[in-house]
């Protein structure tokens, strides 16, 4: 019966996100009052009955019901209740509803944070939304129902993906999602903005705050991954240059590049088409994720639907989002005039230098990740990209952006001399240098490598230290700067930080692979791990060896670690489970490999030391907190204040 | 004019994406199908009841349709379709030849002698040439040979039940077995 009720909610959900998407399109496109009022309450009722058809779900899951075929392939009586709910989205299906779910969110936040639009950009932001909306509950109705029944029932299930039993996987879905969909509000307004032809410093204001809410999310989302791939998979490593992962990746490089480019084309009115151009993108890109991932058009290990049915829909709907959206681009794309002029040295400039160059690099991410698809699309073989190639070639396509970001805040805005920059900025260049060229000698010799992150990280952070040095000189007092240069200084500090932390752990790491019986040690980077000995224990859905290592340094204990080999009861997958030992300047990581004996006293054993890995998480930390402090600025809700005045007065006068 | 190139860019991307729905990213295509097996003769690894110095050429499976699996006893993939294997020894719908891919510490017969043998036979190819002959890619690999000695499939990977029921099976009774 829940089952159904979920079902039927999706239906309604459906209805209404097709009133949402006509009626308010058509009474903007008229100026009919009646029909716009109906975008708020259709996009909040659609919300509504999508949240039952997602609490079904997840009530289908918690009560083990395996009549129901996605529980059934998802779920098993044994499995422990988080996972359980968290299983809810674990599915092809589950995750398709997640997604509507997500979008019904924004949605309905738009729908609230909108009270100072006028009324037919409300109404056709709305109905663009809508659109989606259909696009994916039609999707799911049709051939991803979530609640199909099994008759008869299967006795149980046949248990979740052991690899997404783990609490990184609870949060990272939903984070991910909630960057993905939120692009859809930056893609809305575009659009709208094109529809209507109002493409002015308002609307960039409009969607700033959004595309940086919805940026910090995906920050966030990807992060976890990272984190979650570090932890679990047992190799050390946190960043693959899987399919999957680059589906992430590249709609988060667009939305870096729209954030930027929304700030000249709001304070300087310049870069319109350029700016509508990126948010049309980025919102396309998290749509082709959906699709690469979906389709198994690209082998990923994540790839867990693959069904060319289920592929060609969302191509042809791909094809009519993207496609429709560009097409209006490229038809009323010529209307948009381009204000403010600037010399080449100015803000703006290097701005847009480095949108540009940040648009190379995620081509070159997107050319990494469909080549493979390509070569065999024109039958010249089968081919794979590995991280060698993006390693290759990203790093350094990055390395001007990150080198711009030093300067580009310190810049004013239409020019500057560049002389007075470089007398702001030399003593941040010299130590930077010296630190690049200096650091790498007292660690293990000159590395060239090394040398280019501690010089771009130690740069900007430098930059952002002169910004706030040189804004306190000028007369202000830390707490009254606005909260988006607070915002910007933080994001850009956690991202020298990070950059800090990944030069550090890429270039310094270590680790050693060894057999080791009840009572050998190894050393690692100063590290004495004694294995212990590795004993047999039940899990609630798995059966368990638990190893112990004892980690000393100096003779002295710093801790035991407990890494674990499972094997899932219903799957039968093995699964490994690392132990870490974290501080703020390294991780130690000691994984289990395979028993070498029957008696399992022998055992392969890997252990890492990752120097200052933990910065890489304190710098996702630092970007998404800069990213929520940035959106808040006061500047959008004086606006709010503003605006309401004649907003008011044209619906009166309509 | 140039307005329009997002939109050129786009559809040639969806015309490709079209394309590779209907290709298979993970079936790479090997030029040894409908080829006849390479020749080679190989030492045994020693298992059972293995006569000493006794050798393995593919002429010996002759009028038999077999398996011919590529493993190493430091392959970790190998050990997740082992016992899979190990099931299909049992039920024995083909004998199963288990290539012994550069074991250079020496470990195949141990393993096997421990965890059981799914093989017919273990050819030991400890300079991995004759892997190299047959175009292997990495472990595990499986080819299926017919009766007269000619490779009819490929499959890259562990072998896993699902793997086995929908790819193998309907090649293996299109064989005649």
């Amino acid at each position: 019966m829940i089952p159904e009720l979920g079902h039927f909610a999706l239906i309604v959900a459906l209805l209404l996100a097709l009133t949402q998407a006509v009626l308010p399109l058509i009474g903007a496109q008229r100026g009919n009052l009646t029909l716009m009022a109906v975008a708020r309450p259709a996009a909040q009722g659609q919300f509504v009955f999508i949240a039952l058809a997602w609490g079904c779900l997840a009530w289908s899951f918690l009560v083990n019901d395996f009549s129901v075929e996605n529980v059934a392939r998802n779920s098993f009586s044994q499995l422990p209740e988080v996972y359980r709910f968290t299983a809810t989205w674990g599915s092809h299906e589950g995750s398709l509803l997640l997604w509507v779910l997500i979008l019904g969110f924004w949605t309905t936040a738009v729908s609230v944070f909108s009270r100072h639009l006028p009324d037919d950009m409300v109404a056709r932001v709305i109905g663009i939304m809508g659109l989606v909306s259909v696009g994916f509950l039609a999707f799911l109705l049709t051939t991803s129902n979530p609640f199909e029944r099994l008759i008869p029932a299967a006795p149980d299930g046949r248990d979740m993906n052991p690899l997404l039993q783990d609490w990184g996987m609870i949060i990272h879905p939903p984070m991910l999602y909630m960057g993905y969909v939120g692009f859809a509000v930056a893609f809305a307004f575009a659009l709208a903005a094109l529809i209507s032809g109002r493409l002015d410093a308002a609307w960039a204001r409009w969607s700033r705050p959004w595309t940086t809410v919805a940026w910090a999310f995906l920050t966030a989302g990807i992060v976890l991954g990272a984190w979650w791939a570090y932890r679990e998979l047992g190799w050390g490593g946190w960043w693959f240059w899987d399919p999957t992962e680059n589906a992430s990746f590249m709609p988060w490089i667009a939305g870096t590049a729209l954030i930027h480019s929304l700030a000249v084309t709001e304070k300087r009115g310049a870069f319109k088409a350029w700016t509508v151009l990126l948010a049309l993108t980025a919102f396309s890109l998290s749509l082709l994720g959906t699709f690469l991932v979906r389709s198994g058009v690209l082998s990923s290990v994540h790839a867990f639907a693959t069904d060319p049915a289920r592929g060609a829909f969302i191509l042809g709907f791909l094809a009519l989002v993207i496609g429709g959206s560009l097409l209006l681009f490229a038809w009323r794309g010529p209307k948009m005039l381009t204000g403010g002029s600037f010399t080449w040295f100015s803000r703006e400039a290097l701005l847009l230098a480095n949108n540009v160059i940040l648009l190379a690099a995620l081509g070159t991410v997107l050319l990494g990740t469909l080549y493979p698809l390509l070569m065999d699309a024109l039958g010249m073989g089968k081919i794979s990209v590995g991280p060698p190639y993006f390693n290759a070639v990203f790093v350094p396509v990055m390395a001007p952006v990150l080198f711009l970001l030093g300067i580009g805040p310190l810049v004013r805005w239409k020019g500057d001399r560049l002389p007075d920059v470089f007398t702001r900025l030399k003593w941040a260049l010299a130590v930077a240098l010296a630190i690049g060229f200096l650091l790498p000698l007292t660690l293990e010799g000159f590395n060239p490598w090394a040398t280019l992150g501690f010089v771009l990280s130690s740069w900007i952070a430098l930059s952002v230290l002169i910004g706030f040095r040189e804004r306190l000189k000028n007369g202000g007092r830390l707490g009254n700067l606005p909260r988006a240069f607070w915002g910007m200084s933080l994001a850009h500090f956690g991202l020298a930080w990070g950059i800090a932390g990944i030069t550090l752990v890429a270039n310094y790491q270590t680790e050693r692979d060894v057999r080791m019986n009840v009572g050998d040690f190894t050393e690692l980077a100063g590290y004495t791990f004694t294995f212990q000995g590795a004993t047999g224990f039940p899990g609630p859905n798995f059966q368990g060896m638990r190893g112990t290592v004892e980690v000393a340094r100096d003779g002295k204990k710093i801790a035991t670690l407990h890494p674990e080999k499972r094997v899932y009861n219903a799957s039968g997958m093995p699964m490994t489970e690392a132990a870490i030992h974290p501080n703020f300047f390294r991780d130690v990581y000691v994984a289990l490999g395979e028993p070498l004996d029957d008696a399992a006293k022998s055992w392969s054993v890997r252990v890492f030391h990752k120097p200052f890995i933990n910065w890489l998480w304190l710098a996702a930390v630092m970007m998404v907190v800069g990213g929520f402090v940035a959106a808040s600025d006061r500047r959008y809700r004086i606006a709010v204040k503003k605006l309401e005045a004649p907003a008011g007065a044209a619906v009166q006068g309509a | 004019m140039k307005r329009w190139i997002p939109l050129l860019v786009f559809a040639v991307l969806v015309g490709f994406f079209a394309k590779g729905l209907f290709l298979n990213p993970r079936e790479v295509p090997s030029p040894f199908i409908g080829k006849p097996a390479p020749a080679f003769s190989l030492p045994l690894v020693a298992i059972g009841n293995t006569e000493a110095n006794a050798a393995f050429s593919p002429a010996d499976m002759k009028g038999k349709v077999w398996l011919l699996n590529v493993w190493a006893p430091w392959c970790v993939s190998c050990r997740q379709e082992h016992p899979v294997l190990m099931g299909l020894a049992q039920s024995q719908p083909v004998p199963i030849v288990g290539l012994n891919w550069k074991d250079k510490d020496r470990e195949a017969a141990q393993l096997l002698a421990q965890h059981g043998s799914p093989y017919a036979f273990v050819p030991d190819d400890l300079s991995g040439k004759v892997g190299i002959d047959y175009g292997v890619t990495g472990t595990p690999e499986t080819y299926v040979i017919d009766k007269d000695g000619i490779i009819r499939m490929k499959h890259i990977g562990p072998i896993g039940p699902e793997v086995w029921k929908e790819k193998f099976e309907p090649k293996l009774k299109e064989l005649g077995t």
